[in-house]
């Protein structure tokens, strides 16, 4: 009883808020109602015992990718009510496409409800460890069967980085920096000169 | 009882809604941009459901490899955004042409 109250509580929130994502009109707002439905689908998550996915949702993206988002809407100067010209002309063919793909869906639904697909049962090799919790059987499986699978997930990270990096990054003109190179080939002899000043004459800078 | 196909109907649910951000929101690219996130959300819900209903774990493997390519999309994708942003001051995409040749 508890459990279904709590699906519902969620599954309603995350479609909530995601109707709020596309309509809300300041994109700061967006990225808000973005957070929330992470949230609840975390919590959707959880009430299916996949603990482990669910705080990884709540880290990486609200942790990591809406404050990236928020970072991006509040660095631009950007005019929204410009961009949300075409909003209403937009509005019947986008319905039109929406419910289109709703009523695929609803047919693929049926159609397994009715018993004319069949899911396929697994093979056990994949089964959760009895007795150890999510994060344990996950982690057994992921470092094992899944290893390179893991470490090119690793390399598309880093690759992403260093793109993001190299895009972003600009050569400021009005800043001084250093030049190790030019540090680093300074001799001692052309960077000191020893002189023998005459009594009463001065020196030479 | 919630079984998998609460699951399925709230997630063709959210992938629905996220194809309509991209159709309503056609010139507001950071907008586009999390109407994918959103999608990406339903599919991984999809795969966590699934995952969690079969007794199987490879969905929650995969789901973490989906999430894994979101994160770098998303990065990437605000990347550009910033290039755009700089180059012409506006981040307007329905008329994007300079990669024309």
């Amino acid at each position: 009883m508890i459990h279904a109250i709590a699906f519902y509580l969620f599954a309603t929130l995350v479609i909530a808020s995601a109707a709020l994502v596309i309509l809300a009109r300041n994109p700061v707002h967006s990225v808000l109602w973005l957070i929330l439905a992470f949230f609840n689908a975390a919590g959707l998550m959880v009430l299916v015992g996949a603990e482990f996915i669910a705080m990884l949702l709540v880290i990486v993206y609200v942790g990591a990718v809406a404050v990236l988002f928020l970072f991006v809407v509040m660095m631009l100067d950007i005019d929204f009510a410009e961009l949300r010209a075409g909003f209403v002309r937009n509005f019947p063919l986008g319905l039109l496409i929406a419910l289109v793909l709703l009523a695929e869906l609803v047919l693929g639904i049926g159609a397994y409800k009715a018993g004319a697909i069949a899911l396929g049962t697994a093979d056990g090799a994949a089964a959760p460890l009895i007795g150890h919790s999510n994060i344990e059987s996950i982690g057994a499986l992921l470092y094992s069967r899944y290893l390179f699978l893991f470490e090119s997930a690793g390399i598309i990270l880093l690759v992403a980085m260093v793109g993001a990096i190299v895009l972003t990054h600009r050569e400021r003109r009005d800043t001084r920096t250093q030049n190790v190179a030019k540090q680093v080939s300074r001799r001692p002899d052309e960077a000191t000169v020893n002189v023998k000043p005459e009594i009463g004459k001065g020196v030479q800078l | 009882m919630i079984g998998v196909e609460h699951y399925v109907v709230v997630s063709s649910i959210l992938f629905v809604l996220g194809v309509l951000g991209i159709f309503l929101n056609r010139k507001n690219v950071i907008v586009i941009l999390m109407a994918i996130e959103l999608i990406l959300l339903a599919v991984n819900l999809n795969l966590v459901a699934f995952s969690a209903f079969l007794g199987d774990l490879v969905g929650q493997v995969f789901a973490m490899f989906v999430l894994t390519v979101a994160a770098g999309e998303a990065a990437i994708g605000l990347a550009i955004l910033v290039i755009y942003f700089r180059g012409r001051g506006t981040i307007a995409v329905d008329d994007v042409n300079r990669m024309k040749g």
